[in-house]
């Protein structure tokens, strides 16, 4: 301990200005910092994020080249450009020459261990599943995360019948359009996957547009990314 | 309430004045298992004699070598780690890869008693806790059931190398708890009770299984209460749900027959160093253990729930006996 | 000058080895057997400790005679928190896969006992010069069992140690050691194996004790 602190420590308390000031002082200083920082990382950071959900739409959307955000909105779809808090988007997938393809529609939902959260591709003129991708999960290790380890499982949902709704049968035994090999060992996780696409379709599928009538691809913001750049 | 032996302290007399000595009870237990033992090799065949060796050998060597130097001779005389050994073995899958039967008997030893002090001193079962360590690590080949087959047949899986999977290739089968749990069927109070089904080595035979026990009831190594307490709590709590919906829940027959239950309740819950001293005490931890297995069979993620029972009330054990310590003679209630 | 280079020396092997804040001192459980369920997540996490402990011993070793004592663990919350915050947006920029991997442990970095502890016990008493040789030590110390722990249950748990296949396909994976109890597991059973080696040693050391004392 220096000196001066300890004749500080001999003559009284510090006074309470003191104090304060030597924390007002460290919480500006670490404000400033973390500010710039955080300035500094905002763009990447926003990049990686719209990257990641650019890969995972084009993943469960084969053929897709180019994507914009719904909204459900007064009864209809409409475009959105701009994130607002609490919304729930969905995502339109369309090819190289700007026909509509197909929504990508992200779910969560309990599964053994905690909330999966699923995206997958749905074709409304087929009335098909045709990808499911996970976005997040803590299934176990080895068992659960085969849902998006094993490719047998994961190709349960390249073509998927949502009539009247999927359901998940003992690994091997599927036999209908509308039906899912489960993992052996984690008939948990995969039933949870079902669970959680039958809801978002419950959800979802009433609020779409007809088939033919969907939102057009608006030229000018194609991808999100661009979106963002222009705000 | 660190009491070296409490038993002396807290049961009045007049003594029992019957030699009764750790290696005795061990042979009288093996004496008592003898039967179950047999029954699983002759229904799964050599491999599963392949198996209890592994796991019987693998205990003895790891409590060798965990042992101080000057007590090595002992332990190799009383018999608790053979004990603990086929113990575990018999709650094994038939095939499963011998290499994973000396981790489980390795873990059952060191973890489950030496480290805490040796025979005696462990709070919970040993055998159930190498078992618990394998089924969360090794959770496919633990499940992996076979069908009894051919006596000389031995699944090939055993034989995997250490480190690797072990692939099936004799007839896999849903134990009669699967079966119940993912595809409510039942299957035949006949067959539960002879152990011609598919299941743990032994654990498929409830017939073998009650015989043992009769024969250390006679010989006074075991607390009737536990078995009792379990398989009554259990039927009761069984009986229950099946009036609500019998399509959905296994009934009370089934319930006390299948899977680990008989196994558990007559030859783990009762080792005497993991249950409850007093009789009072005892019955808590049976109606526990039976209440806790129906739940977690039921309502559960996984088919059985023996072992956790087991386990948890194994934690539970220390608590139940500071709790039901009975009064000293001539003081008040508080009995420090 | 060579004594004060002794000195640090000194001070950074006490962290490594003699007080390694794991094994010795068992501080920083919580990310320790959080994140260690692959080699490649202990370096992550390593390093991220690492640098916010190396900066904060250094700003609190700079500061210290500004720095009333009554305030003082205040400060160094708001200079941990600072360097904390910094890390977790550049991984979160940079290596948004290891960000996502070790999840809500990065923010938990503030509250990790062993760099407060370093602060207090250490850095506000001494030269920056000491205070950064023992904060290397501290968190190379706390690398190194990061790493060692994430790699056993990484080769038990996946077969792999930094990614890389050890055993080829059929290796049957431990699937506990990925989970939180395999974590509980070997870190217990490395707390044994150090102390079984510490008892050794001073068996050793007593031994050679004894026979120099005969000989002289």
């Amino acid at each position: 301990m220096s000196e001066e602190k300890q004749a500080a420590a001999e003559a009284g308390e510090p006074s309470s200005n003191r104090l304060v000031g030597t924390l007002a002082v460290a919480g500006l200083l670490s404000g400033i910092i973390i500010i710039t920082v955080y300035l500094a990382t905002f763009d990447t950071i926003k990049e990686n994020k719209a990257r990641e959900l650019r890969e995972a739409v084009f993943r469960v959307l084969p053929g897709v080249d180019k994507m914009q955000r719904f909204l459900h909105k007064e009864g209809a779809l409409v475009v959105s450009h701009v994130e607002e808090k609490g919304e729930k988007p969905i995502y339109g997938g369309y090819d190289k020459a700007g026909k509509f393809v197909g929504y990508a529609i992200p779910n969560a939902g309990p599964g053994f261990q905690d909330t999966v959260s699923v995206l997958y591709g749905y074709k409304p003129a087929e009335r098909v599943v045709v990808g499911m991708w996970i976005l997040d999960s803590r299934e176990t290790p080895g068992l659960g995360d085969k849902i998006y380890k094993d490719a047998e499982f994961v190709a349960n949902f390249d073509h998927l019948s949502v009539d009247p709704k999927i359901v998940a049968v003992k690994k091997g035994r599927k036999a209908k359009p509308n039906e899912v090999d489960a993992i052996t060992g984690a008939t948990i996780s995969s039933k949870a996957v079902v669970r959680i696409i039958n809801e978002g379709n419950e959800r979802w599928l009433p609020k779409l547009s007809k088939p033919g009538l969907e939102p057009a691809l608006e030229k000018v913001e194609a991808t999100p990314e661009k979106a963002e750049a222009e705000k | 309430m660190t009491q070296k032996d409490p038993k002396l302290l807290i049961q009045p007399g007049p003594q029992l004045r019957q030699q009764m000595t750790t290696p005795a009870v061990m042979r009288d237990v093996w004496y008592a298992l003898a039967p179950t033992t047999l029954a699983g090799i002759w229904f799964f065949g050599i491999g599963a004699l392949l198996l209890l060796i592994t796991c019987i050998a693998t205990a003895v060597l790891t409590e060798w070598y965990f042992s101080p130097e000057d007590e090595r001779r002992y332990f190799l005389g009383d018999g608790s780690a053979i004990l603990t050994g086929l113990l575990l073995g018999l709650t094994l899958p038939p095939a499963l890869p011998l290499w994973m039967a000396v981790v489980g008997s390795a873990v059952a030893i060191g973890v489950g008693k030496t480290i805490w002090g040796g025979v005696g001193s462990n709070l919970f079962n040993p055998a159930l806790v190498g078992r618990a360590f394998l089924l969360a690590t090794f959770p496919i080949a633990m499940t992996t059931w076979t069908a009894p087959g051919d006596f000389f047949t031995m699944p090939s899986s055993i034989f995997a190398l250490p480190l690797m999977t072990g692939v099936v290739d004799t007839v896999t089968q849903a134990s009669p708890l699967g079966l119940m749990k993912f595809e409510y069927t039942d299957t035949g109070f006949v067959e539960l009770l002879f152990g011609n089904t598919s299941g743990s080595l032994g654990e498929t035979s409830g017939l073998l299984l009650i015989l043992g026990g009769l024969y250390l009831w006679w010989r006074r190594d075991l607390d009737w209460r536990i078995p009792v307490g379990i398989l009554a709590t259990a039927m009761a709590f069984s009986l229950a749900l099946y009036m609500m919906d019998s399509g959905r829940y296994p009934g009370p027959i089934f319930t006390a027959l299948s899977g680990g239950m008989l196994l558990g309740a007559i030859f783990m819950a009762t080792d005497p160093v993991t249950s409850p001293l007093t009789p009072k005490g005892i019955w808590i931890f049976a109606v526990g253990i039976g209440f806790l297995v129906v739940l977690i069979r039921v309502f559960g993620g996984f088919p059985e729930g023996m072992m956790y029972a087991i386990l948890l009330m194994n934690a539970a054990t220390p608590l139940i006996d500071r709790y039901t310590q009975p009064r000293v003679f001539g003081r008040g209630l508080d009995t420090k | 000058m060579a004594k004060s280079e002794k000195q640090a020396y000194d001070e950074f092997i006490k962290g490594v080895w003699r007080e390694n804040p794991v094994f010795v001192q068992v501080l920083g459980m919580c990310p320790m057997l959080a994140v260690t369920n692959s080699a490649i997540n202990g370096v992550a996490m390593g390093m991220a400790t690492f640098f916010v402990l190396m900066g904060s011993s250094f700003l609190v070793s700079l500061l210290k005679n500004l720095i009333p004592k009554q305030v003082r663990i205040s400060c160094f919350i708001i200079i941990i928190a600072t360097f904390v915050t910094v890390v977790d947006y550049v991984l979160l920029a940079t290596l948004p896969g290891i960000h996502k991997e070790l999840g809500a442990f990065i923010p938990l970095i503030v509250a990790n006992c062993l760099i407060l502890g370093r602060q207090e016990a250490f850095a506000s008493r001494n030269t920056i010069r000491m205070a950064l040789a023992d904060a290397l030590g501290m968190a190379a110390g706390f690398l190194f069992a990061l790493v060692a722990l994430g790699g056993i249950r990484e080769i038990l748990g996946e077969g792999k140690l930094f990614g890389i296949s050890l055993f080829g396909d059929n290796f049957e994976p431990w699937v506990i050691m990925i989970l939180p109890p395999g974590g509980f597991i070997t870190l217990g059973l490395m707390l044994l194996f150090f102390n079984w080696l510490e008892e050794k040693k001073k068996k050793l050391d007593a031994q050679v004790a004894a026979t120099e004392g005969s000989d002289l």
